[in-house]
C-alpha cells in the first residue's frame, strides 16, 4: 500500500511540475473468472482485476529532459541479453548498466523495474526463477554502482513474454534478457 | 529411446469422428504397438428409429480404448455383423477373425427424455458375458457414462483401474492483435472433449495444479503484472489469492490430503519452496541455499518433496524428506533436468530431460535410477501422470506452436492432442472422480 501511495504522489508531482517525458504504462490487466457449472460470473474475492501502475520518467531539468528518449544517450539500449542458463551480464552491457545507474542516481524519484525473461526450453518454473536472478543480477549491479535498491523492482516473466515466437538458436538469443522498463 | 524404435507406424490413425467444435482438442493416434489387444465395439443399438441416437457411444469407447495403447478396436467397416442382442452374436465369425473381446449395447430414451444404456462385455472364445451394466444418463452425462464403460472395459481386461472419466487442466494462449494475448485456463474431459473456461487474463497465467478431491485448482497469475498464486473453486468460481509476497510466487502442488501448498516464493531473495497451510495461511519455509529451489511435487504419501535445484550448477532433481529434511540428488545422468512429479504410485518421477538441445520426457525408476526417455521431440515439458499410472500429458512445441501430447508409461504409445486454434500447454491430469 505504501508503494502505491509512494507512486501516487510520484505522479502528482511529476505531472504539476512537468509537462514532457511522462510514459503512463498503465498496467490494468482483463481478468474474468468463470465458474463451470453455472457459467456464472461469480468474481471470487481475489479479483480485484484493472490494477493500475505508473511509472513516472521523473521530473528532472529542462536541460536534460530528453535523456531517455535519445537515441544517441546509452540510455535508449533498454534490454540487456544472457547466456543459455545464465545470468551472467556480458561486457559488452556494462557501460548501459553504468548509465542507467547514473541517471537514476541523478534522478531520484524515478522507478525503475527490471523484467527478467528466459528462453522457451526446459520447465517453465525454472525459467521464471532464471529470469528473475538475471533481473536480480542487473538490480545488484545497479546497487553496487550506487542506485537505491528502492529505486528497482526486479521482476520475472519467465518465458511467458517471449520478443520472438520462433523456435530457433537466433529468437532464444532475443529472448533470453532483461528489459529496463521506466 | 530404443523404446521408440520397437514402434510399428500402424498409419495415421484419425479416430475422431465428426466435426468437431472449434477449440476443442483432437486426438490423433499416429503410433502404436504391436502387441495391443484386438477388441470389438459394435455400434450400440438405439430405441428410436426415426432420429439418430444422441452420441456415438461406440466412437467414444473406442477412441478411450485405443488411446490407451493396449488396445486395437476393429473398425466398423471390418465387422461381419452387427449384433445389439447376445444371442444374436454369430462367435465363430468373431472367432475365425482374431477378436478375443466383444462389447455391445443399447441406447432407449425412456418417457422422461433421459437415457438407459446398457452394455456387455463378451469373451469371444468361451461365449460367455465377462461384466454387463445398466447404467441411467441424462443427455449431458452421455459422454461420462461413455467413458465409465470404457473404464470398466479397461479395468476387466487389464486389471488396472480406468482413468477415462477423469479430467485435465491446461492454459492456452491466442494471439490477439498486436503483441496482445488471451490466456485461459481451462479444464476439459481426459480425450479432450467439452473445454470449459476457468479463467481469462491478459496476462500470462501457469501451472495448473490440481487439489486432490479435484473440486479446485491452484495456479500462479500475473494479472497485478507479477506472479501470484490464485486457489479458485471450479464448480463456482470463487477464487482465493494465497500468495503475492515480493519476489516470485509459483510453482503451487496440493499435498496428497488437500490440507497444503507446496510454493516457490523468492522473497527471501532467491527461489525457495515453501509449505503453505491453507486452513491457517501459515508458512514454512522447508529448503535453504542460494540456489534456485523451485517446482515441488508431493510423494504419495506425503512424506517427501521431490523438485528441481541448481545448486550443483545446473538444474536437476533432487527428493526431499519432509521428517529428516534430508536432500538427497536423484538425477546425474545429463546436464539438465527438472519439473519432477511422481507418479501415482511413488515409485517413480517423470520430468523434462534436457541434453544437446533437445527436451525430452523421461521417467526415473527409484527402484533402480534407470532413466528412460518416453518421447522423441525437441521441446518437449510439463508432464503428467495419469491417476492410475498408465500414461503420462505433456507439452510439445513444434513448427506451428504448443500442443499437448500423450505418451504410454512404458514409452509404448504416442498420440497428440491438437488443438485447432491457438496455443495448448501445461496439462495437469485430474484425481479420479469422487475421490
Amino acid at each position: 500500500m505504501t508503494y502505491k501511495h509512494v507512486l501516487i504522489i510520484l505522479m502528482i508531482a511529476l505531472f504539476s511540475g512537468c509537462t514532457t517525458n511522462t510514459k503512463d504504462d498503465s498496467g490494468s490487466a482483463t481478468v474474468e473468472d468463470k465458474g463451470s457449472a453455472s457459467g456464472s460470473d461469480t468474481s471470487g474475492s481475489g479479483s480485484d482485476a484493472g490494477s493500475t501502475r505508473t511509472y513516472g520518467v521523473g521530473a528532472e531539468g529542462d536541460t536534460s529532459m530528453t535523456a531517455l528518449d535519445d537515441p544517441q544517450s546509452p540510455l535508449s539500449v533498454r534490454i540487456i541479453y544472457f547466456d543459455y542458463d545464465s545470468s551472467e551480464i556480458q561486457s559488452q552491457f556494462r557501460d548501459t548498466i553504468e548509465a542507467h545507474s547514473a541517471f537514476l542516481i541523478a534522478n531520484p524519484n524515478v522507478i525503475v523495474a527490471l523484467e527478467g525473461h528466459a528462453d522457451e526450453r526446459g520447465s517453465r518454473e525454472y525459467n521464471l526463477a532464471l529470469g528473475e536472478r538475471r533481473s536480480q543480477t542487473v538490480k545488484r549491479q545497479m546497487t553496487l554502482l550506487g542506485v537505491p535498491s528502492s529505486q528497482i523492482r526486479a521482476t520475472s516473466y519467465g518465458e511467458e513474454r517471449p520478443v520472438s515466437e520462433e523456435h530457433d538458436d537466433f529468437a532464444w538469443s532475443q529472448n533470453r534478457r532483461v528489459e529496463i522498463v521506466y | 529411446m530404443n523404446v521408440v524404435k520397437k514402434f510399428v507406424f500402424i498409419c495415421l490413425m484419425t479416430i475422431v469422428t465428426g466435426a468437431l467444435a472449434e477449440e476443442e482438442l483432437e486426438i490423433v493416434i499416429d503410433k502404436g504397438v504391436e502387441n495391443s489387444l484386438p477388441i470389438v465395439i459394435l455400434p450400440f443399438g438405439w430405441s428410436q428409429a426415426q432420429n439418430l441416437p444422441p452420441i456415438d457411444m461406440t466412437a467414444i469407447i473406442a477412441n478411450d480404448l485405443a488411446r490407451s495403447g493396449r488396445f486395437a478396436p476393429m473398425s466398423e467397416a471390418d465387422m461381419p455383423q452387427k449384433p445389439t442382442q447376445m444371442h444374436d452374436i454369430n462367435f465363430k465369425d468373431w472367432r475365425l477373425l482374431g477378436m478375443e473381446n466383444l462389447v455391445l449395447g443399447n441406447i432407449k430414451q425412456n418417457s422422461s427424455g433421459d437415457f438407459d444404456i446398457e452394455f456387455r462385455l463378451i469373451d469371444v472364445y468361451k461365449g460367455t458375458q465377462i461384466t454387463g451394466f445398466h447404467i441411467p444418463a441424462t443427455h449431458a452425462q452421455l459422454r461420462r457414462t461413455a467413458h465409465q464403460i470404457s473404464d470398466i472395459i479397461f479395468e476387466k481386461l487389464t486389471g488396472i483401474r480406468g482413468a477415462f472419466n477423469t479430467r485435465i487442466a491446461y492454459i492456452t494462449v491466442k494471439r490477439l492483435e498486436e503483441k496482445k494475448r488471451l490466456y485461459s485456463l481451462q479444464i476439459a474431459d481426459a480425450d479432450g472433449y467439452s473445454p470449459q473456461v476457468l479463467l481469462e487474463s491478459s496476462e500470462p497465467l501457469m501451472s495448473p495444479s490440481w487439489s486432490p478431491d479435484g473440486k479446485s485448482l491452484a495456479y500462479v497469475s500475473f494479472e497485478k503484472r507479477s506472479s501470484a498464486i490464485y486457489v479458485q473453486d471450479i464448480l463456482s468460481g470463487q477464487r482465493r489469492r494465497v500468495a503475492s509476497s515480493p519476489g516470485i510466487n509459483s510453482a503451487p502442488a496440493w499435498s496428497p490430503d488437500g490440507s497444503r501448498l507446496a510454493l516457490t516464493l523468492s522473497k527471501s531473495g532467491d527461489p525457495e519452496i515453501y509449505i503453505l497451510h491453507l486452513s491457517s495461511n501459515s508458512l514454512q519455509q522447508v529448503t535453504h541455499n542460494r540456489a534456485i529451489d523451485t517446482e515441488p511435487s508431493w510423494s504419495p504419501d506425503g512424506n517427501k518433496l521431490v523438485f528441481t535445484s541448481d545448486r550443483g550448477g545446473g538444474p536437476q532433481v533432487y527428493e526431499l524428506s519432509l521428517r529428516g529434511k534430508q536432500v538427497k540428488r536423484l538425477t546425474f545422468n545429463g546436464p539438465y533436468h527438472a519439473r519432477p512429479r511422481y507418479s501415482p504410485d511413488g515409485k517413480k518421477i517423470v520430468m523434462i530431460h534436457g541434453e544437446k538441445k533437445r527436451y525430452r520426457i523421461a521417467i526415473l525408476d527409484l527402484e533402480n535410477s534407470y532413466l528412460n526417455v518416453l518421447t522423441d521431440s525437441r521441446l518437449d515439458e510439463s508432464p503428467s501422470f495419469s491417476p492410475n499410472g498408465s500414461m503420462i500429458i505433456y507439452a510439445t512445441t513444434v513448427y506451428r506452436g504448443t500442443e499437448l501430447a500423450a505418451v504410454a508409461a512404458d514409452g509404448s504409445v504416442h498420440q497428440r492432442l491438437a488443438l485447432q486454434d491457438g496455443e495448448v500447454r501445461e496439462p495437469a491430469w485430474g484425481p479420479f472422480p469422487g475421490k
